[in-house]
Parts: C-alpha cells; sequence; structure tokens
C-alpha cells in the first residue's frame, strides 16, 4: 500500500540543517549589516570600481568562451568515447576543482611565465603573458574549466546515446549527429555549465594574483579589487562585495532552470 | 532578527572555540602571550619569540603574521592580541585613535627601501631611476599599504613617474615575483632582499635614506597578559631584541 504523504524525516535532522543553513546565511547577514546603505551608490559607481567590474565581466565572458570551445569537446570524449586511461584522464581534468588557487596560479606561473615551460616559445612569438590580461582569462579558464566539463557530461551521461544511434543509423554524419541531436538534448547541462564556469571566473582570486598580478584596468579584477580596497576604505570593500553577491546570487538563478529533472 | 541570530552563531561557533582552547591548553604552558605583528618582522619576531620563552618558564608566545591594516582591523574585530608590532606609524596610529593600545606606541626598527631583481639581473637596472626606464618589467608594493606608499613618496621625492606592470599587496607578493623571474625588478626593503638571500640580486641606491619606515609596537588594550605584554615589548626594544632586528638588516630608530 503506497503512503498518500511522503516519507518524513526524522525531526532532529531539523537541528543540523539549519545549523548548515545559517553557516551559509549568517555572514552574508553579518556583511549586510556593515554596508553603509546612504553611500552604497557613490561607493559602488566610482571609476576604480567600475573600472574593476568591467575587466572581471569581460574576463569571465571570455573564459567562458574559452571553456565552451575547449570543454564541449572534452565532455564528449569523455563521455561518449573509450580509451584506456579514461578515469585518469577524467580524475585529471577535475584537478583544478579541488586544487587551491594559488597552487593553480603558481602552475600557471611555472608553465605560462616568462622563465616558464612555455616561455621560451612564447617570448620567441613576442607573446608576454605574464602581468596581462591574457594572464587572467588563462587562470579563470582553468579554474572553472572542469565546471562546464563535468555538467556536460553529467547530462550527456543521463541523456544516453539512442537517439544519437537513430539519427547516425538514418544516415547523418558524425558532425551533424552532434549539431542537430546531441547539442540541442543536453543544452540545459551545457547552460548551466556555461553560466557556473562564468560564476567561478568571476570570483577567480587566488591563481589571478599569483600569476596575473594586481593593476588596475588590466589585471586588477573586482575580486583582487576588494582585496585591494579592504587596507584602505572598508566601506566600499564591503559595497562591493554586495555588488558580486547579487551577481552570484542571479548567476544561481540563472543556473537552476537547467538541473532541474527533465 | 538578533535574538535569533545570536544564539545560532553561537550554536555554530561554540563547539571550534572548544576545541581551539583545549589545543592551547595541550601544551602544558601555563601562559600565552599573543603577539601581532607585521609581515616584515616574521623571521625576527619568530626568534625574539623563543628567546622570551626561553627566559619566562611556562609562557608560550603565539605569533600571528599579516600585512599591518589587517591586523589592526582584526584586533579592531576583537582579536586576542596582547602585543601589535606594525610596518609604519599610520597603522599603529589606527589602533591609539580608536583607543585599542594599552600604553604609548615606542618606535623599536627602520627600515628603507631597496630595489630587488632576478640574480642575472636581466634589465641592467643600477639605480631607482633606471625603474622608469621604457621596457622594464616593474613590480611594486600597492599605495594602500606601507612599502607601495613609501615607494611612491620615493618616486615623487626623485621626480619619477613609475609604470609598474603590477600593484601587489605586500612585500612578499613582490618579491614572489622577482623571484620567479617574471618581473625585471621589485621594490622591497632592505630586510626582504637579506631575507631572500641567493633568490634574489639586491641594487642599493644613494637615495633610499630619504624614505624610512618607522616600526612602532604598543601593548593592546584590555590585554589579560599587560605586565607580560610589557616585558616582551622591553625585549624587542632592548639589546637582545635590536641584535636580532640589526642582523636582518632593520635600522635603529
Amino acid at each position: 500500500m503506497r503512503s498518500e504523504r511522503p516519507v518524513g524525516v526524522p525531526a532532529w535532522i531539523f537541528v543540523p540543517a539549519a545549523l548548515g543553513g545559517a553557516l551559509v546565511l549568517l555572514p552574508l547577514a553579518g556583511m549586510l549589516s556593515r554596508v553603509e546603505w546612504g553611500d552604497f551608490w557613490s561607493l559602488v559607481s566610482s571609476d576604480s570600481a567600475l573600472t574593476a567590474l568591467s575587466l572581471s565581466l569581460r574576463t569571465s565572458a571570455a573564459s567562458t568562451v574559452l571553456c565552451l570551445v575547449l570543454g564541449v569537446p572534452m565532455a564528449l570524449v569523455l563521455a561518449r568515447t573509450r580509451f584506456p586511461g579514461q578515469g585518469v584522464v577524467r580524475s585529471l581534468v577535475l584537478l583544478p576543482l579541488v586544487l587551491p588557487p594559488v597552487v593553480g596560479g603558481i602552475a600557471l606561473l611555472y608553465t605560462f611565465g616568462r622563465r616558464g615551460l612555455l616561455g621560451g616559445q612564447l617570448d620567441a612569438l613576442g607573446v608576454q603573458v605574464a602581468f596581462s590580461t591574457t594572464a587572467v582569462v588563462l587562470a579563470q579558464t582553468f579554474v572553472s574549466l572542469p565546471f562546464l566539463v563535468v555538467s556536460l557530461e553529467g547530462a550527456l551521461r543521463s541523456a544516453g546515446s539512442r537517439y544519437e544511434t537513430v539519427a547516425a543509423s538514418l544516415g547523418a554524419r558524425p558532425t551533424t549527429v552532434f549539431r542537430r541531436v546531441t547539442l540541442p538534448l543536453v543544452l540545459p547541462g551545457l547552460v548551466s555549465g556555461a553560466v557556473l564556469s562564468f560564476a567561478r571566473a568571476l570570483g577567480e582570486f587566488g591563481a589571478t594574483i599569483t600569476f596575473a598580478g594586481s593593476l588596475e584596468g588590466t589585471t586588477r579584477t573586482l575580486p583582487l579589487f576588494i582585496y585591494n580596497l579592504r587596507v584602505t576604505d572598508p566601506d566600499a570593500a564591503v559595497a562591493m562585495s554586495l555588488v558580486l553577491v547579487v551577481v552570484a546570487v542571479l548567476v544561481i538563478a540563472a543556473a537552476r532552470p537547467g538541473r532541474s529533472t527533465t | 532578527m538578533k535574538k535569533l541570530l545570536v544564539p545560532l552563531a553561537l550554536a555554530l561557533v561554540l563547539p571550534f572555540a572548544a576545541c581551539g582552547s583545549d589545543d592551547s591548553d595541550g601544551g602544558g604552558s601555563d601562559t600565552t602571550l599573543t603577539v601581532y605583528a607585521a609581515a616584515s618582522l616574521t623571521s625576527t619576531f619568530e626568534k625574539i619569540a623563543d628567546e622570551f620563552e626561553a627566559a619566562h618558564d611556562g609562557v608560550e608566545v603565539k605569533l600571528s603574521f599579516g600585512g599591518s591594516s589587517d591586523l589592526v582591523t582584526q584586533i579592531q574585530e576583537g582579536a586576542p592580541a596582547d602585543v601589535f608590532a606594525s610596518a609604519d606609524t599610520a597603522n599603529m596610529d589606527k589602533l591609539v585613535d580608536a583607543d585599542l593600545t594599552g600604553a604609548d606606541p615606542q618606535d623599536f626598527a627602520t627600515n628603507t627601501l631597496e630595489i630587488a631583481t632576478p640574480p642575472d639581473n636581466p634589465a641592467g637596472i643600477a639605480s631607482f631611476q633606471d625603474l622608469a626606464k621604457d621596457g622594464v618589467d616593474l613590480v611594486v608594493c600597492a599605495p594602500e599599504v606601507p612599502c607601495g606608499a613609501a615607494t611612491q613618496t620615493m618616486a615623487d621625492k626623485l621626480g619619477l613617474t613609475l609604470h609598474p606592470v603590477s600593484e601587489e599587496e605586500s612585500v612578499t607578493d613582490v618579491l614572489a615575483k622577482v623571484t620567479s623571474g617574471e618581473a625585471d625588478a621589485g621594490v622591497v626593503y632592505v630586510t626582504d632582499v637579506t631575507a631572500a638571500g641567493d633568490a634574489v640580486n639586491g641594487v642599493t641606491f644613494p637615495e633610499s635614506g630619504k624614505v624610512v619606515n618607522t616600526y612602532p609596537i604598543a601593548p593592546v588594550a584590555d590585554s589579560k597578559n599587560a605586565d607580560l605584554a610589557d616585558e616582551f615589548i622591553q625585549m624587542v626594544v632592548g639589546d637582545t631584541g635590536q641584535q636580532i632586528l640589526g642582523d636582518a638588516g632593520f635600522g635603529q630608530p
């Protein structure tokens, strides 16, 4: 006999659940309590604040595009093909997800830096990555790529390959199948993955400050700007932090529909 | 709102607070003296703390290093510091203005600027003026932090406009960009060049005496160990402390 009511959870479970919720929400309340609402608008619309915001949005957009260009093929290879060592490759691809960003920054420095692994070749091409906006985008892409790959690989696996098999049996070439069947099928997963990547790029701090440095208009993104600002102008730092929180909330709201059970 | 939030917050924090005090009690020490000191004092204050512990049975010195302004903020927010040693007078003044010092600050050291380059000095930096040359990848501290303010003042006094490729948050960040070879030159303190050893090449310049950073130290108001805090400060300004600081390249106030 099936009960109409859903199975309840033990009453005590609400206590740790509420504590967990409080752990996430209380610091936000603490920050809100320090916002100087009277000056809020002038604080967040200063020239250097807008420069940092604009740099953050532009670099995050660029790194999201890079994530799509590189991450979609990666997810496809991981979800739809089999090759020896695939499990190891998957784990390694996810490494930036669990790596402290500052370690990622050091790794990038010794790869793309002037004395890094590729530094000599890049130098010969006349490209200097360190201290440039390119370095910011590289750092952001490094840390946010796994978000896209994970979301999309999951979507690809749960979608299955039945429709792709049918399309192929009807004579569609692999590229056509990918474009007309696979992509539309996993579009929600792709969108939420891209949004998460964008959010992670927007919040990137450790790898950026280690690898790219901090210069207004070139490498000082919003998180670096806030870190810098808290020294001299804590009120402005709190106001800018709130801006980032709002952007993050909007991003989560945008990413949610893609994760619904369809 | 607060009626609900406060118990929740306490419920979250108290278990960890209990763990924390267990740890410090476990060491067998009777008293803990907590010293907040500027990051540039790391190696010297570790040595002074060892000397202090050797001279005071049952006393453990806990050191917390960071940017001076960060430390001031933490103390203003109630961090349990007994002593505060700042890398500049501006940050100590903030604490004095907030009535958070237990006694008048005493100056205990000075520091001047020096240029650090990678060991092979790829840009051939020989003077402070060279830093303003085209094509030099220069890294400095942001003007908001003491070393950056000093760099800015120096450039102003010499009538130079610097075009750094990066303005870092601390001297150690500047040094890291130099030791990794990313930057051609960085402006740091004399003591940082001494501490970095062979990892960097130091370039002294005759005008360095024009900008002198003074380090003040003071007990924090309401310290539970006011007497010990005072004794620690006496050690820093006394022969033992001055010897250690002098060895590291600090000047006398």
